[in-house]
């Protein structure tokens, strides 16, 4: 019987198991829970925030989904999302988000002969690959963004990420903007029905079958090509401008985001404007109650100040981006607006 | 024992109050199992409702999986769940007979220990590793010589050359059957390995005293002596298959379609739970996947009650000779 059970477990373990470790931690800590994509620096933050105010993070990386879900039960202090939730679900559940950190999404490709950084590629010629409208390397809508490369007559293999993921959610996100008939047939969320290619399981399942199978495509995140040195390709962006994936061009799409205009930052960063802005840019989100009786709001608001004002060089050395100055200035801003403990404003906390 | 007994006797009556305490204490924990079964029956039904209510009949029926316009069959999962552990049965059924009766009839005295407690240790082997394995080491061989030799091969026939098409992934519902027959084989062999030692050795030296030879003995002696077993190691092989998640998730290819080729990448329900359970958002989504694992569950379920309408059949006709 235990093997029909290991089956079921998974559903139980995801919940109950966070639940259990973050009962279990101490009540000085601070809580959250969420998205994994962030979970690196969100560890090194909290680990050298202790080191500083004795304060400690108790950080559960079980997945947006699993994030939202506790934040709107009110067992942690603040949930983590990859994905925006939209300003109605936001009022529906008394919340307030807002961008924490910005990562970036590059696409992957194993073509003999072709180095990192060689070929170019556009949105729509991705989509369309991805719908298996497009099957050979050598075809002619990739030739024609690539005329000095010469491209085999070799089978593209898809590559996409099984898990659920803000990388999914990004990618999809980005050829649904692009693409009407991606938008149309698959659409953008955290996992989505590809007609075409095969799934692995995390970043590094998607390199491993890159890695592999001559002729694959795929995408991962921008610290995973930057750490394993896999053959990226260049973008060409919104202003027809090709852009390389590096810590400027994410940077670059999240300042030219116009945050001020979205409710609730509502905003995903992709296909956004300017001449240097990578295209599959995103922003991990933190979820908070606006009227929360948690006495350690306060506690969390400091940490969140504190890892904007001093934690850049940190996120930079684990190749994410830090959100731009001017941003979270803003976000402070909205604190101050708009989150209350026990009545009170919450922030600027004492 | 009567109660004028007991009158003579006190501490006769403290321990027939103790065998009582006893007797209950293990009523109670067999009912525990039973009543954990009926509450993950129940959760699962709890949560699964939406879903089931919201697509009814057609949840079993629909290839599609869709979490974006929020439509969801389970056929996709079902079909690659009972693929993949067919493989492994007709793998690892044949491979586990072979080491069963090898290690019980021929095999030299001194090797049985170490290859009895090898197979055994390849039970204690965590799945993540199996799944670990099968992607790293497995999948490349397979993507660069089997694969493309069965494609060669096979992939023309007519009929089952619809099997053996398509690119060679490496990773597919073939690997993950292979996977799966590696992790189920060192149970199916245990079972066989203590009925063929249970088939009782007059009979055994009776059938070698009339002539028979090794093989008539093990077909004709211990063969139908330990039937019961056999389909019993079978099934708790089958079950296990059936339920495994981390391996299979590594190396299945997770993809909702249901193709011909058995070298396609498919997805299975525990694979699709691990998968997606985590960011999963939206009422319907998660409990679809509550829904698969309620599907798991009756699959298991179901197969493990035929087995056991299956012994029972056996034991009566053996009861008649």
């Amino acid at each position: 019987m235990s093997n029909v059970l290991s089956g079921l477990m998974v559903i139980a373990a995801t919940a109950t198991l966070a639940q259990a470790v973050a009962g279990s931690a101490l009540a000085d800590d601070i809580s959250g829970a969420g998205a994994t994509f962030p979970y690196p620096i969100y560890a090194k933050w909290a680990e050298a925030y202790k080191q500083q105010t004795g304060i400690g993070l108790n950080y559960q990386s079980i997945g947006s989904g699993g994030g939202i879900k506790q934040i709107e039960a009110g067992t942690v202090t603040f949930g983590a999302s990859d994905k925006p939730l939209e300003p109605a679900d936001l009022k529906q559940n008394g919340l307030v988000q807002w961008p924490m950190i910005i990562g970036g999404v590059v696409p992957v490709v194993n073509i003999p002969g072709v180095k990192p950084g060689d070929l170019v590629l556009d949105g729509p010629t991705i989509a369309a690959i991805y719908m298996g409208d497009i099957s050979r390397w050598n075809d002619a809508a990739i030739q024609k963004l690539n005329p000095k490369l010469a491209l085999p007559k070799l089978d593209i293999a898809p590559v996409y990420r099984s898990d659920g993921s803000g990388t999914n959610f990004l990618f999809t996100n980005y050829l649904s903007k692009v693409s009407p008939g991606f938008s149309q047939k698959i659409g953008a969320n955290t996992s989505v029905q590809w007609p075409v290619g095969i799934g692995a399981k995390g970043n590094e399942g998607v390199a491993n079958q890159t890695a592999q199978t001559s002729g694959a495509i795929s995408y991962v995140e921008y610290a995973y090509v930057k750490q394993t040195g896999m053959t990226y390709a260049r973008l060409l962006n919104r202003e027809g401008k090709y852009v390389t994936p590096d810590a400027e061009a994410f940077q670059a799409a999240a300042a030219n985001a116009d945050w001020a205009k979205a409710e609730g930052y509502f905003l995903i960063l992709t296909d956004q404007s300017g001449a240097e802005s990578w295209p599959i840019t995103g922003a991990s989100f933190i979820l908070m109650h606006s009227d929360s009786k948690d006495a350690h709001t306060a506690a969390a608001l400091k940490f969140f100040d504190w890892a904007y004002r001093t934690g850049q060089k940190m996120a930079e050395d684990l190749d994410y981006v830090p959100l731009p100055d001017k941003v979270a200035k803003q976000v402070e801003k909205t604190w101050q607006d708009s989150l209350k403990v026990d009545g009170k404003p919450a922030w600027p906390a004492k | 024992m009567s109660a004028t007994t007991i009158a003579y006797f006190p501490q006769l009556k403290r321990e027939a109050r103790a065998e009582w305490v006893f007797r209950r204490l293990t009523i109670a924990s067999a009912a525990l199992v039973l009543i954990l079964l009926a509450g993950v029956l129940a959760a699962l039904c709890y949560g699964g409702w939406p879903a089931l209510k919201a697509f009814k009949f057609g949840f079993l029926t629909r290839e599609i999986w869709n979490p974006v316009t929020d439509q969801f069959g389970a056929l996709a999962a079902l079909y690659g769940t009972v693929v993949t552990s067919a493989i492994a049965m007709l793998i690892a059924v044949p491979l586990a007979f072979g080491i069963a009766v090898f290690l019980t009839e021929t095999c030299p005295l001194w090797l049985r220990g170490p290859i009895a407690s090898g197979i055994e240790l390849l039970a204690a082997v965590p799945s993540i590793v199996f799944g670990i394995w099968g992607l790293f080491v497995l999948a490349p061989v397979l993507q660069h010589s089997v694969q493309p030799w069965l494609i060669d091969t096979f992939g023309d026939l007519p009929w089952i050359g619809k099997l053996f098409r398509g690119p060679p992934y490496g990773i597919g519902l073939t690997t993950a059957g292979l996977v799966l027959a590696i992790m189920v084989l060192p149970f199916i062999t245990s079972v066989m390995r203590e009925v063929f030692l249970a088939t009782p050795r007059s009979l055994k030296e009776a059938a070698y005293g009339l002539g028979a030879t090794q093989w008539e003995v093990i077909w004709n002696v211990v063969l139908p002596n330990s039937r019961a077993g056999i389909i019993g190691g079978i099934m708790l092989g089958l079950g296990r298959a059936l339920g495994e998640t981390m391996a299979v998730t590594f190396v299945v290819g997770n993809a909702h379609r249901i193709s011909t080729s058995l070298l396609a990448p498919g997805t299975t329900i525990s694979a699709s739970i691990a998968n997606e359970f985590t960011e999963a958002v939206g009422t319907l989504y998660t409990s679809s996947l509550i829904a698969l694992g309620l599907l798991l569950f009756v699959l298991t379920f179901t197969i493990i009650a035929a087995a056991r309408l299956l012994l029972l059949q056996i034991e009566r006709r053996g009861a008649r000779i």
